[in-house]
């Protein structure tokens, strides 16, 4: 390192530039970081004008998202004292809870759906991004982009036939059906990641682990994937996230055993309108978890979002 | 591969004693690989490809299963391609298109440039900036909506705040002229990191030497800006054009959660139009001629700008 650099910027230019980049950081998280206080709010804190930032926090939110609730006569509720917090709670609006709400099966259909599909996504596109890359495949790169342009296809134009094809097959509304469709789109973001990742695997690790006596398949799992590993789970992230996000599959061919949470956060409705704090509060619990993968797959994020067609 | 010792040695040896001394042939195991994810292929995404290509020349409706089915030629397209309602929906999808990609790419390219300043902490912040574009459209569409409301929406609020207005006075999902504007908001908020993230790899792959030997040269830093570093980044940008246009061009779920097309039509995309038609006017034939025309005219449209990506990149 010179002790001057032409291409290193002035403390001045450094100083400017992280001030405007945090200050636009800040404002576009005022959405996110405003969701997540409405669903500490309780629903007239939540409606009320001017916006409150400061508040009394509450969980009513959390628990009206996670129970149905009924009004209750006076005498039933003098005679039945709540017996903990979350009764306490809802005692405030003259309610009783009458059982869990639909968002925790919502919420469990998206882990269901969203792992399922991403395994079984990862299963098969780590073994065709393997093919891919050291085997010569006729037509590889026309069936590669073919794959890829696929995508270009309105997901409700897809959902047209398939929503015909599962009506048939009896796989509408169904786990397996979801984990089926969302591998088959996901599937070609996977082979073409993964095949990017296993391109960058040197060929004479295999090549050494064959003349020592190993099978092709023993060289594929125990040289080959172990190495592929990073690639292999940043993939991952990205086919789940995908999944987890989607709604326009979910919202058409899905109705009631297999609902996802996204097509369902906006159908909860409150006494009088929909339930501002409920529904911040379903939607904090199901960002959440995107968040937190997101920083784990800062090194990787680019690759994922552009089909591997940008490395870092 | 052909050429490694290993498979000139495989080659070599009758196949089956390299059975024996290897397991499976390579041929076999990349068969064996690569079938499933085919299958899978044919299954979800070229049988139903065919499929919609068939219902389109019928007119089939999926909520009258019974009713005979009859061979209507081109005549669905004909109409979809005259038909002046759609291109009303297309002049609001180009509206989309064009407003969420300049505010993108401009704001994308401001940040990407500041933040290859390497001020201290960048990576944190550039991962914050981030965290919309991962999140789910349709959540995010709701509580948009939530902060679009007129009386008690933080938007309005702050609009209010700054511009001295009744924060009643105007409804950004509510109002003809202010919708189309409020999905371009949304989407840009979302989407401008995803063009940042592209612009800052671009930057990033311009070697220092190049900005040492102008400097030697005396370019200012003005004409290093316009004869170094937009050209060299703008393979880059052109790249994040593309996918935001592909994307955008597809756009449902952040749309009809925000707006749901109205008021009127003034919101309605072609995906939330052919929603419309496929799954609430029940018109399948009709709908999937609707389909194949914007599969056709993206996958066009891609291909012309790939074109041109390529002749850029080659210079």
């Amino acid at each position: 390192m010179s002790s001057f650099s032409v291409t290193e910027p002035s403390r001045r230019a450094k100083w400017f530039a992280g001030t405007l980049v945090i200050l636009y950081a800040l404002i576009t998280m005022v959405p996110l970081a405003w969701i997540m206080l409405t669903g500490f709010k309780s629903p007239s804190d939540a409606i009320s004008y001017p916006p409150k930032v400061f508040f009394e926090p509450t969980l009513e939110g959390y628990v009206n998202l996670f129970t149905t609730r009924t009004r209750q006569t006076p005498e039933f509720l003098a005679a039945n004292p709540p017996e903990n917090w979350y009764e306490e709670i809802v005692r405030e609006y003259d309610m009783v809870i009458v059982g869990p709400s639909k968002f925790g099966e919502r919420f469990l259909n998206s882990v269901i759906i969203g792992f399922g599909s991403t395994f079984l996504s990862i299963f098969l596109g780590t073994l065709s991004a393997y093919a891919f890359s050291r085997f010569k495949i006729p037509l590889a790169d026309d069936l590669l982009f073919f794959i890829l342009s696929t995508r270009m296809m309105p997901p409700i134009a897809v959902a047209i036939p398939i929503f015909l094809m599962y009506r048939q097959l009896g796989l509408s509304d169904t786990h397996l059906g979801m984990i089926l469709l969302y591998t088959g789109v996901n599937i070609s973001l996977a082979v073409w990641l993964l095949k990017g990742f296993i391109d960058e695997i040197p060929l004479e690790y295999e090549e050494a682990a064959l003349i020592d006596g190993y099978t092709r398949f023993q060289a594929f799992y125990k040289v080959v994937l172990p190495q592929a590993a990073t690639g292999i789970a940043s993939t991952a992230i990205f086919c789940l996230i995908f999944a987890w996000n989607e709604y326009a599959f979910a919202v058409l061919l899905t109705s009631g055993t297999a609902q996802t949470a996204p097509p369902f956060i906006p159908t909860i409705i409150g006494v009088g309108g929909l339930d501002w704090p409920a529904v911040a509060a379903g939607a904090t619990i199901f960002l959440l978890p995107v968040m937190i993968f997101t920083i784990l797959l800062r090194k990787h994020l680019l690759r994922g979002i552009t089909f591997g067609a940008v490395r870092k | 591969m052909s050429d490694s010792p290993a498979s000139r040695a495989a080659a070599a040896t009758p196949p089956s004693v390299a059975r024996k001394i290897r397991g499976l042939s390579d041929r076999a195991i990349a068969w064996i690989f690569v079938a499933p994810t085919i299958f899978l292929l044919l299954a979800i995404n070229i049988f139903p490809l065919i499929w919609t290509i068939n219902l389109s020349f019928t007119n089939f409706k999926a909520n009258s299963p019974n009713r005979e089915v009859v061979n209507v030629g081109f005549r669905n397209y004909q109409r979809i391609l005259t038909d002046s309602d759609i291109w009303l929906n297309m002049q609001a999808t180009a509206h989309f298109l064009f407003w969420t990609i300049f505010f993108q790419v401009i704001i994308g390219f401001t940040l990407a440039y500041l933040i290859n300043k390497k001020f201290k902490g960048n990576d944190l912040w550039t991962t914050i900036i981030v965290l919309p574009m991962m999140l789910s459209p349709a959540v995010v569409g709701n509580f948009w909506k939530f902060l679009y409301q007129p009386q008690i929406g933080l938007f309005n609020y702050i609009i209010a705040f700054f511009t001295g207005k009744d924060p009643s006075s105007f409804e950004m999902l509510g109002s003809v002229s202010l919708a189309p504007w409020s999905i371009v908001i949304v989407d840009t908020w979302m989407w401008t990191p995803f063009v940042m993230l592209i612009c800052l790899a671009g930057l990033r792959s311009i070697p220092d030497y190049i900005y040492e030997a102008a400097e030697v040269d005396r370019a200012s830093k003005l004409r290093q800006f316009f004869t170094i570093t937009i050209p060299m980044v703008l393979p880059f940008l052109m790249l994040a054009v593309l996918f935001r246009g592909i994307e955008n061009f597809k756009m449902f779920d952040l749309v009809v959660q925000l707006t749901g097309g109205g008021p009127g039509s003034t919101t309605e995309l072609t995906s939330i139009n052919l929603k419309r038609e496929a799954f609430e006017k029940w018109r399948t034939g009709y709908a999937s001629a609707y389909a194949i025309i914007l599969f056709v005219t993206v996958f066009g449209l891609a291909s012309i700008y790939v074109k041109a990506l390529n002749k850029v990149k080659e210079r």
